[in-house]
């Protein structure tokens, strides 16, 4: 425990910047205007007006999770089949969109896919035409774009430390390559996929610009209400803040528990 | 068998027969866990064949083989219980669930493991995990079993009763075990048959009897037990001459005066009155050894090393005796006197007093001698002009270490390097099986021009 004091910058940090505001955050949801205690903020934030961009959020969310998950996995299980080389620059190409600043990536992706962008240009050689910007599609491509490397990185940095050997004792016993997969890889790369989920889903819950650029007036996400709420009425704003956080909370807790289940079975 | 490039196995040609404990004997990096790991299907061979019963088993993927390893570092599925771990083979056989328990629950009472089903394995000691390894493999039921230095991690006390334990096991469920180790005691206890490699290449193959009492070279000698091994010369059938002295032997077939070596087993060498004794020395070292003294006489240059059950006094004169059935006679490994190197000089500068030649891809200098350039020459080189400590890297860069023998006075070790073999004195021990730089000393080095330049162009 002699390491103890080189925490103390961090926890006075997050003292400073996180802890305070969260219960500043906390303190504005339960007031009015006026700075009294009132529960009105919570109402109207549970109220119907926003239920239904919060729950739309989590659905884009939980569905570019999903999505995300379903190309890194893949990704990640063939680079730890590659040798060294060839893992190092496939890992650097799958980074380097991150070099790249988040609006930047997000206009990008306007200009491929609005009304004579790269994508409609493609198409109409084939004689269709029309945008593909502006829905909810367009919205989870954004966000799939975002956050894959973050999906992809974990689980391959998981299952590359599997012990070879256990690979071996699998095929020994009598394991054909699909259940090597199946009884010993997967398993053991379920605490890379739990990160993953994590590390993808958070911050496409809360994520706000993304819905605003490539979405249509259907998407606003949550992340963008609360930036716009903000300006006229601080206390809805923290409110919905503490809501979301919550939810993103309980939803940590599940992954953790099913993790835990994982790790036992 | 070639792996990085470089040769691993060398004609191995092994017969495995039904039932038997084989050990696959050898230091480190000899090629024994490649054997295994042929007979297992992880690695393929580059030429021959692996015959499972008088099938030709190559490229039969791991899987399919009727064969189960139990790993170095035991390779416990941390994921899976111990019941899972020991069920995974029936599982994927797709036995019934009541059969597969049935199966499981036998063979962990079989290694002593009953009532551990629901632990994880991480939670198991080394010698609980070690046992684990062994009833996944065992319950699968294969005619083999294949151990790689499955108790290497072990300390001592639970190895003795580890080795006692899978013996039993073997004999019990009557399978063949094929093992691999580098502790040669562990070889002699568990084995009924033991196949020395070293370099990739099978040395000896015998029971540990044999093995012990007759092995084919100095190698295997020094290798197995202790044994003092010493050069010597064969005057004749049952005559030999060792440390200035001529003693009776029963080896036969050496020829005569050839140059052989010999090994003599401490405890066959008897301490007597110095009047007695064939050769005479002086005491250097008692020590106590619990059933035995171990005792150190000088003889002349020579070291021989005594395991007696009565002491001796430290500096005292006494008398050795071995009788002729315990002098064991075996051929050089590398019957050489010197190192000869037969070359054509490629530059050379009269006024520097020095000469080039190359030597397997590298340009080698000598200074302070002077042989002209397009000369055959030949180059004797003492076992004691060569070294392996040196700055720089060498004459010769990576030369294999192919063997290490102390000889009572000096190590004498083999070394490989591309195209032949070269044989050194060293009062230093070296690790066998390691790439050291090669250094000659041209001062201690005789010449012999064989045919001159203009000798050459007229020819």
């Amino acid at each position: 425990m002699k390491s103890k004091k080189l925490s103390i910058p961090y926890i006075l940090w997050m003292l400073v910047f996180t802890m305070i505001p969260i219960v500043m955050i906390g303190l504005t949801a339960f007031r009015d205007k006026s700075g009294a205690f009132s529960p009105e903020p919570m109402m109207k934030a549970f109220g119907t007006e926003y239920r239904g961009v919060l729950l739309h959020s989590l659905w884009i969310a939980l569905l570019s999770t999903a999505i995300c998950l379903l190309l890194a996995y893949p990704v990640a299980y063939l680079l730890t089949r590659m040798k060294p080389s060839t893992q190092n620059t496939v890992q650097l190409i799958i980074m380097i969109p991150m070099w790249m600043n988040f609006l930047l990536r997000i206009y990008a992706w306007k200009i491929l896919l609005q009304k004579d962008g790269a994508l409609d240009m493609a198409l109409s050689l084939l004689g269709i035409h029309g945008t593909y910007i502006g829905n909810t599609a367009a919205v989870v491509v954004g966000m799939v774009y975002e956050y894959l490397p973050f999906m992809v990185l974990p689980i391959f940095t998981v299952m590359s430390k599997i012990d070879g050997n256990l690979i071996e004792a699998a095929q020994d016993l009598g394991s054909n390559d699909f259940a090597v997969f199946r009884k010993v890889i997967f398993p053991l790369s379920i605490p890379g996929v739990i990160s993953g989920i994590t590390m993808v889903f958070v911050p496409s819950a809360s994520t706000f610009l993304v819905a605003e650029h490539l979405g249509g007036i259907d998407d606003k996400m949550i992340g963008d209400v609360i930036d716009q709420i903000f300006l006229t009425d601080q206390n809805v704003g923290s409110a919905l803040s503490m809501i979301l956080m919550i939810l993103i909370l309980v939803f940590l807790i599940i992954m953790n528990l099913f993790g835990d289940e994982e790790a036992i079975a | 068998m070639r792996y990085d490039g470089e040769v691993i196995l060398n004609h191995i040609n092994l017969d495995i027969h039904e039932k038997e404990f084989v050990t696959i004997l050898g230091p480190s990096g000899c090629g024994k866990t490649t054997t295994l790991r042929i007979i297992g299907g992880f690695v393929e061979p580059e030429s021959g064949d692996v015959i499972f019963n008088g099938e030709r088993i190559n490229g039969l993927p791991p899987h399919k083989r009727n064969v189960n390893t139990v790993f170095q570092k035991y390779s416990l599925f941390p994921h899976l219980n111990v019941f899972d771990n020991v069920a995974f083979g029936l599982k994927l056989k797709k036995l019934p669930k009541e059969e597969i328990k049935k199966k499981v629950l036998k063979m962990l009472a079989i290694v002593d493991l009953k009532g551990y089903e629901k632990r994880p394995v991480a939670k198991l000691s080394g010698g609980q995990q070690q046992r684990v390894a062994i009833a996944r493999a065992l319950v699968c039921d294969p005619p083999i079993i294949l151990l790689d230095e499955p108790l290497g991690a072990l300390d001592l006390k639970l190895r003795k009763s580890m080795q006692l334990e899978l013996k039993e096991i073997q004999q019990r469920t009557e399978k063949t075990f094929i093992y691999v180790t580098h502790d040669q005691e562990e070889a002699l206890t568990m084995s009924d048959r033991v196949v020395v490699m070293n370099n990739g290449a099978i040395v000896q193959t015998g029971t540990p009897e044999d093995i012990y009492n007759e092995p084919v070279n100095a190698f295997v000698a020094d290798f197995i037990g202790e044994a003092n091994i010493l050069n010597g010369t064969m005057i004749d059938d049952c005559r030999v001459r060792v440390l200035g002295k001529e003693l009776e032997c029963v080896d036969k077939g050496f020829g005569k005066n050839t140059p052989v070596d010999l090994v003599i087993r401490p405890e066959d060498v008897i301490v007597t009155t110095p009047e007695d004794g064939q050769l005479t020395g002086v005491v250097e070292s008692v020590t106590f050894k619990g059933v035995h003294y171990e005792i150190s006489v000088r003889v002349g240059k020579c070291e021989i090393l005594v395991h007696s059950t009565s002491s001796a006094q430290t500096d005292s004169t006494v008398g050795l005796r071995v009788i002729p059935f315990n002098i064991q006679i075996m051929n050089k490994l590398l019957p050489v006197e010197s190192n000869i190197i037969e070359t054509e000089v490629t530059y050379a500068d009269e006024n520097e007093r020095c000469f080039e030649f190359e030597l397997e891809d590298e340009t080698v200098t000598v200074r302070n001698k002077y042989i002209p350039q397009g000369a055959m020459v030949r180059i004797r080189l003492p076992f004691d002009a060569l070294s392996i400590t040196g700055e720089g890297d060498g004459d010769l860069k990576d030369v294999y270490i192919e063997s290490v023998v102390y000889k009572g006075a000096h190590n004498e070790i083999i070394l490989e390097s591309d195209t032949r073999k070269w044989l050194m004195l060293s009062d230093t021990d070296e690790q066998v099986a390691t790439y050291v730089p090669l250094y000659f000393d041209f001062s201690k080095a005789s010449f012999e021009v064989i045919a001159s330049p203009d000798q050459k162009e007229g020819a």
